[in-house]
């Protein structure tokens, strides 16, 4: 896409405009999203399109070659009884991994994202951090997932959260970022849109709410929050930046939901896993249920589809 | 001064709440003299699926808790029943019978819970059994719940019914989910108060009102329901059900008994909802006077 190849313009972080966040007319403009009816057809097509944006994940410190491998054989073989169906877009690991997922996916268009900079909790000086990237990086991770350092952030210290996210944009060259605000420790939606600002603004190729280690994580209203400073942002400049919830988003509805959000701020351009993601790692699962239902009419069970 | 009676809202019971149904439509069954019994939910597909959601979450918890701990739960039960058995008595005269016999059939649902009560912690003694066989194995066969069942309570009572078809269910650890007497519910939805309010853990018990004819399809084609019990005369309608279960090899059961007698209990109602399981353990010894066990 030409977007890409535009030269993001270098703001200093105090320069960064970002508006306050009226959280009643949040919470009642998702609430509106929310009472859409999607059916039939139109269902059926959300729910491929979800399964096809869905980054499956396991970051988990008894993650093992195995747990991942079979992971990765998920992504590939998400129902088999049922031809047709999407793989997802990626699947999400620790550092550590990405070799043995690298190996197994290769050749198949799924793509291999690594956490990185100490996470979950990123307490790491910026050289760990940076070198846990280039680690990820050089055992074949095509996008990166790193964490902000929420404690700076708190501490109004913007400079410092700007350059690290610089910084780790730079370690990546090719390889797209995606900048975990990790939500459910920002408090207010507030910060949660001054952190979306600094992110995109210090190269973030995507925003992502959460980690998938805190509650709250990817709620509605702070997914809208962080789309709509992603519409802010292509309005000025032109320039399309990704969004990754992740974390609490289980169930096909409430992925519909997110689409139909995502749709009616930022356009069918965005509807693609090129910029929209999930990050869960059981959603795949409730997709799935939910189409072989819509195709066979018949209520299913989680007895016959592949453990998570 | 005269008081305007507040009347009851009926409502349905899934995983240990009570909400409307989510079609938001009702129906107003008559009693004899052609009077409303009241608003009853006429519960949609998607209740029925809501309700197997959450019997299939509380499946766990339920199965593997111990025996004799179902057993103080289903005690508390008959304690709650007890407690309530004037209004229990009151609705089944709305309902149509006599006092003398709505009295009699409060008493056998209270001894009847008291009844399963006790076969909790014993039916598994009385029904597993150490096998013999021809090579080193210490060979035992032991039950274990089937796993979220799917009851059609009978249709011509309002408590006795349901009470006797869907307490050997829980009590050999399985969960429920229950469609009441289409036109006589009240009693249905009452007794899900008294599960409420006893110790049963959400989602064990599940409660519907509404027609068979729209539930039985959904409930019986599900794939995560993994018995059916009918307790229904329309044998039509169980026809369709067995057809249906064919899907993922539902067990299907349908018991008509005469519900009021005091012998329409036993434990083999709790044995159709089991599964056997066998385990072969490896020994040094077949047997004789040099064997462990």
């Amino acid at each position: 896409m030409k977007n890409k190849l535009v030269k993001k313009e270098i703001i200093h972080p105090d320069n960064i405009y970002s508006p306050s966040i009226d959280k009643v007319g949040v919470e009642e403009r998702v609430a509106r999203f929310q009472s859409r009816s999607i059916k039939n057809e139109s269902k059926l097509q959300g729910l491929k399109i979800a399964l096809n944006m869905i980054d499956l994940t396991t970051l988990e410190g008894k993650d093992t070659p195995g747990k991942v491998k079979q992971m990765c054989y998920k992504a590939l073989h998400l129902h088999d009884v049922h031809p047709n169906l999407p793989s997802v877009a990626a699947v999400c690991v620790y550092p550590s991994m990405v070799r043995i997922a690298k190996n197994e996916v290769k050749g198949t268009g799924v793509k291999v994202a690594s956490v990185s900079t100490a996470f979950p909790s990123g307490q790491a000086p910026l050289d760990v951090k940076i070198r846990d990237t280039q680690f990820a990086l050089d055992e074949g991770a095509d996008e990166i997932d790193m964490v902000i350092s929420r404690g700076k952030f708190l501490s109004g210290e913007y400079n410092f959260v700007f350059d690290e996210i610089a910084k780790i944009k730079e370690t990546c060259g090719k390889a797209r970022l995606k900048v975990i605000l990790e939500t459910g420790e920002l408090a207010t939606l507030d910060n949660v849109r001054k952190a979306s600002d600094i992110a995109i603004y210090a190269g973030a190729d995507f925003i992502k709410t959460s980690t998938g280690k805190i509650q709250p994580a990817a709620t509605m209203q702070v997914t809208y929050t962080m789309l709509m400073a992603v519409k802010d942002y292509y309005d000025k400049t032109g320039i399309m930046i990704g969004m990754k919830p992740a974390g609490g988003i289980s169930t096909s509805k409430l992925a519909l939901h997110n689409l139909v959000m995502v749709k009616e701020i930022l356009g069918n351009a965005w509807l693609t896993n090129e910029w929209f993601r999930f990050g869960a790692s059981s959603l795949a699962n409730d997709i799935l249920m939910q189409i072989m239902k819509m195709e066979t009419g018949v209520y299913q069970s989680s007895d016959y589809f592949s453990i998570d | 001064m005269s008081r305007l009676e507040i009347l009851k809202t009926y409502k349905i019971y899934i995983g240990g709440q009570f909400p409307r149904t989510e079609s938001g439509r009702f129906y107003s069954p008559l009693d004899k003299k052609g009077k409303p019994l009241g608003n009853i939910c006429l519960s949609s597909r998607k209740d029925v699926r809501n309700a197997i959601v959450a019997a299939r979450k509380a499946f766990g918890s339920w199965s593997e808790r111990a025996a004799f701990n179902r057993g103080q739960i289903l005690y508390r039960i008959a304690e709650m029943l007890e407690g309530r058995k004037e209004q229990f008595i009151a609705e089944l005269i709305q309902q149509g019978s006599t006092k003398k016999n709505a009295e009699e059939e409060v008493n056998l649902s209270i001894e009847r819970t008291v009844y399963y009560a006790g076969w909790c912690d014993k039916y598994q003694q009385v029904l597993s059994s150490v096998n013999p066989v021809a090579s080193s194995h210490f060979n035992f066969s032991v039950l274990e719940p089937t796993g979220v069942v799917g009851i059609l309570a009978p249709q011509n009572t309002s408590l006795i019914g349901l009470v006797s078809i869907m307490l050997p269910v829980i009590c050999g650890g399985n969960t429920c989910v229950v469609i009441a007497s289409e036109n006589l519910p009240l009693c249905a939805v009452t007794f899900a108060e008294v599960l409420n309010s006893s110790d049963v853990p959400g989602g064990v018990v599940n409660i519907l009102t509404g027609t068979n004819k729209e539930l039985n399809e959904t409930l019986s084609t599900h794939m995560d329901v993994n018995a059916i019990v009918y307790g229904g005369d329309d044998l039509e309608a169980l026809k369709q059900i067995q057809e249906n279960s064919v899907l993922n090899v539902k067990r299907v059961f349908s018991y008509s008994k005469d519900w009021n007698k005091a012998d329409s209990q036993d434990l083999y109602m709790i044995s159709d909802t089991q599964e056997i399981k066998t385990t072969w353990h490896p020994i040094e010894n077949i047997g004789g006077s040099s064997s462990s066990y």
